[in-house]
């Protein structure tokens, strides 16, 4: 790497333990989510999403859902970049 | 005639000719200011049908503005206002004559009152654009716009077909609703269909975008698609089957943008799934939904426009936009990470941004409707797209791993397109009001409220929060250098094998055949090499006196028959 680089300054980010205080600061932001589900009126269209947390959990699930199936995936489909020869 | 003329579409693809001789240094200023004299114009139009033109005895109308070609007219004049200014730099006359014809044409067939207007319009669109994924000036580009161009042309092609049919049926090529009846509805819904990218018709869209110049595809994602979407909600609101198509749209793309390379193409993905909620929209048809897809197009153009100049600017500096090769860029290109940041919150739907008041109408609509199975699958791909557009495109490029790459900022043009377009689409999540206000019907709906705001963050916090979790725990699959194989495979690797496997079938049967016919005929020949060849039976010379002897016999035989028959 160039010199430049060498001489630039630590960026708060380049710093682990401040990556640690974001996904801190991400678990407290959930928890104060979890807890506004006893101060606010729901009007769920269906029933079912009118459950505790229902959006909570929904989000997380389908997101792990979503990653692990894609690993699944590419286990199938994967194939050299340069697989079509153009 | 001059009421033809007084047509924004006409006006700007016109400038576009004239761009062909207008000195370089002028292009970018001229591509910024013609498509804001049109909108201009475009305001300034009475509604209603106009500019009719008689041909063959059809009636042509070249501008019909009413509620929902006006809320597409006014998005392609900004969305061509702002991918002017972000190409502003460019010296490459070839594109910049391109994107305003595009323009101009989308903003044509949008305002077309029949078939036949719309059909040409429709094909100019597919040989602008091309000119935009062939000024990347590279033999895979060229390829790919070649690709690119047949299945758009094919797509006019049915269209065409079934404004025939239909005129020959009804004596009408009026474009109002049109329905899925008998073979014209189907061929027209095909034709839109494959413009629209759905399954199986979509790879045109992933394989072409990703090829483009870094300018010309911010171009390219505003147009064409959102045209197609104009065009079902036009001619087939309220069809069930859209419901089922746009539901499947908005979910199969999420897995393969999870772990596509090129950040270019995951945006592609991404906008094949947003297509899919609109789609639903349009399916559902009621008037929440129609708004609804209309004010998902207007934001969705914004903010899909916005992260593709991010990536298209992170193109031009560093010169690639695959993931595994980018990290770290924030430290380089702040500004452009900003404004990344900002249409990544947007098309995820956080409250305050453009996705929120715009999506949450179409969920309304169909859970208003009691698809429950449907609004399900929505919520899902809602979590995907945060995964794909609103995580892993800003997160890969500007965070991350430091990647090492040291560059400029974006030019001062790029930045400033960016930045008009993250101000809109905080605009139109933080006061909805003006886009309602030109929305197809009335609105009642307000996308503010408690329930709302705290089911949204739920829903995208924790996604985040699992994101984070498998980040740490390394389950997060690595951005590799791959090519992932899709549908387009089946044209692209299975149809020309099978091909080459038939014709090799073919050319095998025929050898064989034939080996078999030149065997029988080569025994034939040495047969008769045998008789008649040298020293065969037939060819043996014989003398004369024989001769003679031969002919003596042959006259006495003539002669002892004929007597014998006339007694």
């Amino acid at each position: 790497m160039s010199s430049e680089q060498r001489d630039e300054r630590q960026r708060w980010l380049d710093r682990p333990e401040n990556v640690t205080k974001i996904v801190r600061t991400l678990w407290v932001a959930c928890a104060a989510l979890v807890l506004a589900e006893f101060f606010y009126h729901k009007h769920p269209y269906f029933g079912f999403d009118g459950s505790f947390a229902f959006y909570a959990i929904f989000g997380f699930a389908a997101y792990c859902v979503i990653v692990f199936s894609a690993k699944g995936l590419r286990r199938l489909i994967k194939r050299d970049e340069d697989y079509y020869n153009e | 005639m001059s009421e033809v003329l007084l047509n924004p579409a006409l006006l700007m693809m016109l400038a576009g000719l004239v761009a062909l001789v207008l000195p370089k240094r002028v292009l970018g200023i001229w591509a910024l200011l013609v498509p804001m004299a049109t909108l201009a114009l475009l305001i300034g139009l009475p509604e209603g049908s106009a500019g009719q033109i008689t041909v063959f005895g059809m009636e042509l109308v070249t501008r019909r503005i009413d509620g929902l070609s006006f809320v597409w007219a006014v998005i392609f004049h900004i969305a061509a206002i702002l991918a002017g200014l972000y190409a502003w730099h460019v010296q490459d006359r070839v594109q910049q004559v391109a994107a305003l014809i595009y323009a101009g044409a989308a903003i044509g067939a949008v305002l077309a009152g029949d078939l036949l207007t719309l059909f040409l319009y429709w094909e100019l669109t597919a040989l602008s654009s091309v000119l935009l994924i062939w000024a990347s000036r590279n033999p895979t580009a060229t390829k790919v716009g070649f690709r690119y161009l047949i299945i758009q042309v094919i797509s006019g092609l049915l269209l065409m077909c079934g404004a025939l049919v239909m005129y020959q049926q009804t004596g009408s090529i009026a474009f109002d609703h049109i329905g899925l009846e008998g073979l014209a509805g189907w061929l027209i819904f095909v034709a839109f269909g494959i413009k629209c990218a759905f399954p199986f018709l979509h790879n045109w869209l992933q394989d072409a975008y990703p090829h483009a110049t870094p300018t010309g595809t911010v171009v390219l994602s505003a147009f064409t698609t959102k045209l197609a979407v104009y065009s079902l909600a036009r001619g087939y609101a309220g069809e069930d089957l859209l419901i089922t198509i746009g539901a499947v749209m908005t979910a199969f793309p999420i897995f393969f943008a999870v772990i596509e390379n090129d950040l270019r193409r995951v945006l592609s993905y991404s906008l094949n799934n947003q297509l899919g909620f609109m789609v639903v929209g349009v399916g559902i048809g009621t008037e929440l939904a129609i708004n609804g897809a209309a004010a998902h197009a207007f934001a969705h153009i914004l903010y899909k426009a916005l992260l593709f100049m991010s990536m298209g600017a992170v193109l031009y500096r560093v010169g690639t936009v695959k993931a595994s090769e980018l990290g770290g860029l924030y430290k380089s290109m702040p500004w452009t990470t900003a404004f990344c940041v900002i249409g990544a919150m947007s098309i995820s739907a956080f409250p305050l941004f453009s996705g929120f008041v715009t999506k949450s109408m179409i969920l309304t609509a169909v859970a208003y409707e009691g698809h429950w199975m449907i609004w399900t699958v929505l919520l899902f791909a809602s979590a995907g797209v945060l995964d794909h557009s609103g995580i892993k495109v800003p997160f890969f490029t500007f965070f991350f791993h430091d990647a090492g790459h040291r560059v400029k900022e974006a030019p001062w043009n790029m930045l400033l397109a960016m930045g008009i377009t993250a101000f809109l689409c905080i605009g139109i999540g933080v006061y909805p009001d003006p886009l309602y206000a030109i929305l197809p019907f009335p609105v009642d709906y307000h996308s503010y409220t408690a329930a709302h705001v705290i089911t949204q963050l739920q829903l995208l916090l924790f996604a985040a929060l699992a994101f984070a979790v498998l980040m740490r725990k390394g389950w997060y699959p690595e951005e590799i250098k791959s090519t992932n194989l899709d549908f387009d495979w089946v044209y692209r690797r299975l149809l020309p094998r099978v091909t080459t496997a038939l014709l090799n079938g073919v050319w095998a049967t025929d050898r064989a055949v034939r080996g078999v016919a030149m065997r029988g005929l080569d025994g034939l020949v040495a047969k008769a090499n045998h008789g008649l060849g040298p020293g065969g039976v037939f060819s043996s010379s014989l003398s004369t006196g024989a001769m003679v002897i031969g002919v003596s016999l042959l006259l006495a035989f003539y002669v002892l028959f004929s007597f014998f028959w006339s007694a």
